[in-house]
């Protein structure tokens, strides 16, 4: 039997260039297929990538009881104090805690792409946020000094919005502030933001109400104490979460669209894909129909010619998918893309084409080809011998 | 009885990549009204390449060619396809008829050139079709119907448009003897009942023998028989 | 007309190939019509945004507050026929997963400025009269099943009260209606009054103000002259037209309509593979039967026509069962966009996709047609 598919399946493929027009059918049916979905699966992949990737397990992060984002979360000062100095938390050398009492306001800054203006987070950071966020590396320029209106801007961010790149200056609220400095993270949500130091930023924005406190735990483990010690404190009302928590949370809901648009608009195209190849396997099929009556005249099996019209249909879809995913890692590998973040502030994230995507992609293809090859294959070995060479 | 079709020293080359042939050499040929000439020749003589200068489905190299009084080697592409619907009804060896469509519909097929209305075109098919012989097999598709069947079909749908002229290649060359003479007799039956004007491309001579004349090709030229039939 | 049966006949001839390009071409127009639908709906705000309205916030970003003193200024300015403000409140009901889109107003200025949103008299009045009073839209009322008299507790993620707690009560007095928009009818609105006394922080402020121009072509002039008001100020505003205001949102979404178009941009280019490989195919095939029609007197232009209209036969009923089930299905989105209904603009553009679509597979096959040599065709 192996001996026979593979003279009737070589026999196929040398017919191929022959069927040009509709072989390349089921190749572009199916590239197109796969390279949407891989992009749209790239984007979720890299918006998650961008998201977990802020945070440690060691991290945690307080917000005020009942508010979902930072934005809407308000914490006293001495709360703060509290929050901090709860047993825990990981203290420095000189046994202060490493950690950092936040507070963010949104900005409207123009971006570069369309010139309009979108939402930036400025980030008012502590004291020890640097021991606190070690991944946050200064890349150009220098960190800014406490009680001056500097700021620092992260990669992501400077490659989005105009005007702060350093040496510029942005004003809010009457005070004007110079970007110092660009830092790199990793990748993660903090490079969409502008950083400054704490107390200033305050006071440019008149507020004496903190926003979130994050700190450092001596180790993972100490996280389910640290949180009981917090809940259980009457003089605060917060909700406590393990810094990878926190960001998973926010992505859910841009997650679930994504995900919607990959397997809604690629489940549909990879339908539109499986008529494409039933079409052209089918046409396939009939064109060479006498010569499949001939082969079974002779004597060739018919499982030999099943499987021959699988394999040419699946190697059809293996290009297809090959070229789809390409191009997809072409096109858009790396691309930045920005949306509305939790904070309702832009995020940047970038597109990740992973191997396993691709990898994907290609599995994709192959259902695809293997459906559309089914019935077609069933046809060919069901073909009436006398009647196909009668036809002739 | 005058001459309906008349040819007048034509030349029909084809060019093929760089080499001419010439197919028909100054042929001239008269064809009266009503008659049933059969077109005789062994393969290559031309025979063909005739018939489709008296159908108007080709233009002469060089000549002229009067069917029903109209010099049609002069018409435009276009306006030969108006005067085919007019003047010719065609009848091919392997029956040419749309295999997707019922017989009625396949008969409709030249009407629709027409104005006329749908319950008019629906009687003349009947009418066609009643002729032939076939009006109970209407609505059957082709493949539904035996080789005469679907060659009397085809003879309707060239009879329908009531044209000048009937042009036959070959009509019984897909045929058994049985079937054959049937159609034949169908033929002769329209030239002598219904004076139909018929030219038949045959190299059987069986169904030469149904014509009122025979001419003979043989590279292009006329080889046996007057060149008034 | 006559050609019908011919036309009809022709593209069944080859059953499982028409079926299957048919189908494909179907899915090509139901994705149209859910991309292109969702594309509308997001764009929907942007075309249904009022001319006469301009809305003003703080120039750092919308989630800065204004104060409420800048209200006076902004109404004493020519040109301006009214002003009403709104702020975010941000709640939820009962669950982090129910959030409700809530805003303390001033009744009349509110409802006064927004006369889109029909509110029966009486119900306008008892919402004026009554301190803890709101009003919701019809589909927030059919959601949760609240009625006019019930009481409705709303937790804001944002707004807590002295107490520390974050819990507000509210009587429902109202329900109102937005017949140009049924999109729009989820809103929670209260008194700005009982908003502003009962929390701890940013008192005497709002998040934004609405103002109405008494003409729409002095829209320009009447923004500037807004944010001249508050220019220099530790308060400065943007004042922009509605409309760019709903399109500059969008844009923090993102180029929604840029995926969308890469998206049917890849699909139709598969699709013109798919559906021209057809056409190509089925005319090649017809060959003897396209010389025959010659034959019988079909002209080559005819016959250009005949393969192009089979061709446009197929598109348009294909595009027609892919653009009837978007429309039957694109209801099921509304939770997630807030769209209802399939904008009658995706289907005339639809059609006009088909039709393209058509021309571009079959052209070069009805060309062929059209030139195909009888006797050569008759003889092959």
């Amino acid at each position: 039997m192996f001996k026979q598919t593979t003279a009737i399946t070589s026999m196929n493929l040398r017919a191929i260039p022959q069927r040009m027009g509709t072989s390349w059918v089921i190749v572009i049916g199916i590239a197109v297929t796969v390279a949407v979905l891989v992009s749209v699966l790239a984007m979720v992949a890299g918006f998650s990538k961008t998201l977990s990737s802020t945070g440690r397990a060691d991290r945690v992060i307080v917000l005020r009881g009942g508010s979902v984002a930072e934005l809407s979360s308000t914490i006293s000062r001495d709360n703060t104090i509290n929050i901090m100095d709860a047993p825990g938390v990981k203290k420095d050398a000189e046994g202060k805690p490493i950690a950092s009492a936040e507070m963010v306001a949104v900005v409207a800054l123009p971006q570069r792409k369309t010139g309009t203006a979108a939402n930036v987070t400025v980030r008012g950071v502590g004291a020890k946020a640097a021991e606190l966020r070690p991944e946050i590396h200064l890349v150009a320029g220098r960190m800014f000094q406490p009680a001056v209106r500097e700021l620092i801007v992260g990669r992501s961010a400077l490659t989005q919005f105009k005007g702060v790149d350093i040496g510029s200056h942005i004003s809010f609220r009457n005070t004007d502030w110079t970007v110092v400095g660009e830092f790199e993270s990793g990748g993660d949500a903090h490079e969409s933001e502008l950083m400054g130091d704490i107390e200033t930023v305050l006071s440019a924005f008149r507020r004496n109400l903190f926003q979130s406190v994050t700190v450092m735990l001596d180790s993972p483990d100490a996280f389910a104490q640290y949180k009981d010690k917090l809940t259980t404190d009457p003089t605060l009302t917060v909700d406590v979460q393990r810094e990878p928590d926190y960001y998973a949370a926010q992505s859910k809901q841009l997650n679930k669209l994504l995900n919607f648009l990959a397997f809604g608009v690629g489940g549909i195209m990879a339908i539109g894909a499986i008529f494409g190849a039933l079409n052209t396997m089918y046409s396939a099929v009939s064109a060479r129909s006498l010569e499949i009556a001939t082969l079974r005249a002779i004597g060739f099996g018919a499982g030999a010619v099943v499987v021959s019209v699988f394999v040419e249909a699946l190697l059809l879809s293996l290009v297809g998918g090959l070229i789809g995913a390409a191009a997809a890692w072409l096109f858009f590998n790396g691309n930045t893309v920005n949306t509305l973040g939790a904070n309702f502030t832009q995020v940047v994230f970038h597109l990740t084409v992973t191997p396993q995507l691709l990898v994907s992609g290609i599995i994709w293809a192959c259902v695809i080809g293997v459906l559309g090859g089914l019935f077609p294959a069933i046809r060919a070995a069901r073909l009436p011998v006398a009647t196909a060479l009668r036809a002739a | 009885m005058s001459a309906i079709v008349s040819l007048h020293n034509v030349v029909k080359t084809y060019t093929r990549g760089k080499q001419t042939v010439e197919v028909l050499h100054n042929l001239s040929i008269d064809i009266a009204q009503g008659d049933f000439v059969a077109l005789m020749g062994p393969s290559g003589s031309g025979k063909t390449t005739l018939l489709n200068l008296i159908g108007g489905l080709d233009r002469p190299s060089k000549g002229e060619v009067n069917v029903a009084g109209e010099r049609i080697d002069q018409l435009s592409s276009g306006q030969l396809a108006k005067w085919r619907a007019r003047h010719v009804g065609f009848v091919f060896q392997f029956y040419n008829l749309m295999p997707m469509l019922t017989a009625e519909r396949n008969v409709e097929l030249p009407l629709l050139l027409t104005n006329l209305s749908s319950a008019q075109r629906k009687q003349n098919v009947q009418a066609a079709l009643t002729v032939v012989g076939l009006a109970e097999r209407a609505k059957h598709k082709p493949a539904e119907l035996s080789g005469g069947q679907a060659q009397r079909v085809a003879i309707a749908r060239a009879l329908v448009a009531d044209p000048t002229l009937l042009v036959c290649d070959e009509p019984t060359g897909d045929l058994d003897r049985t079937t054959a003479d049937e159609i034949l007799h169908l033929l002769q039956m329209l030239n002598k009942d219904h004076g139909k004007t018929i030219v038949m491309v045959t190299h059987d001579p069986k169904a030469a023998e149904f014509a009122s004349h025979q001419l003979h090709l043989d590279k292009g030229q006329l080889v046996e028989g007057s060149a008034h039939a | 007309m006559k050609y019908f049966p011919l036309l009809w006949a022709a593209l069944w001839r080859k059953k499982a190939r028409t079926i299957f390009t048919l189908l494909s071409i179907t899915v090509a127009f139901l994705l149209f019509g859910m991309l292109q639908g969702v594309n509308a709906g997001f764009n929907q705000a942007v075309e249904k945004a009022n001319v006469n309205r301009l809305i003003t916030t703080s120039s750092i970003a919308l989630t800065e507050n204004l104060p409420y003193g800048d209200l006076a200024q902004i109404e004493a300015l020519p040109g301006v026929a009214g002003v009403a403000h709104a702020s975010w409140f941000g709640p939820y009901y009962q669950d982090p997963k129910n959030f409700v889109f809530s805003f303390p107003v001033e009744p009349e200025r509110y409802f006064g400025i927004y006369p889109e949103l029909i509110l029966p008299k009486e119900q306008l009045q008892a919402f004026i009269n009554t301190r803890t009073g709101a009003v919701i839209g019809a589909d927030l009322a059919r959601k949760y099943g609240w009625k006019i008299g019930d009481r409705v507790p709303l937790h804001s993620t944002i707004w807590t009260k002295p107490d520390g707690t974050s819990d507000w009560n509210f009587d429902v007095v109202g329900i109102y209606e937005n017949p140009t928009d049924r999109a729009q009818e989820n809103a929670f609105f209260f008194n700005y009054k009982y908003f502003d006394e009962g929390r701890s922080f940013s008192k005497g402020t709002v998040g934004w103000y609405i103002v109405r121009v008494k003409d729409p072509t002095q829209s320009a002039q009447i923004a500037a002259a807004v944010d001249k008001l508050f220019a220099n100020s530790p308060d400065e505003t943007k004042t922009e037209t509605e409309k760019e205001f709903q399109q500059a949102f969008l844009k923090q979404i993102g180029d929604i309509n840029m995926i969308v178009t890469y998206i049917l941009f890849a699909v139709f280019f598969a699709l013109l593979f798919a559906t021209g490989s057809t056409m190509m195919q089925s005319v090649r095939e017809r060959v003897p039967e396209l010389a025959v029609l010659k034959t019988l007197g079909f002209s080559d232009t005819s016959v250009l026509t005949l393969v192009l209209c089979e061709s446009l036969l197929l598109c348009l009923l294909a595009a027609a069962l892919g653009l009837i089930a978007a429309w039957a299905l694109f209801p099921g989105l509304k939770d997630t966009l807030g769209v209802v209904k399939l904008p009658t603009v995706v289907i005339v553009e639809g059609v006009v996709v088909a039709v393209l679509l058509a021309f571009i597979t079959g052209i070069f096959p009805a060309w062929r047609a059209k030139r195909l040599d009888i006797v050569e065709a008759l003889r092959g």
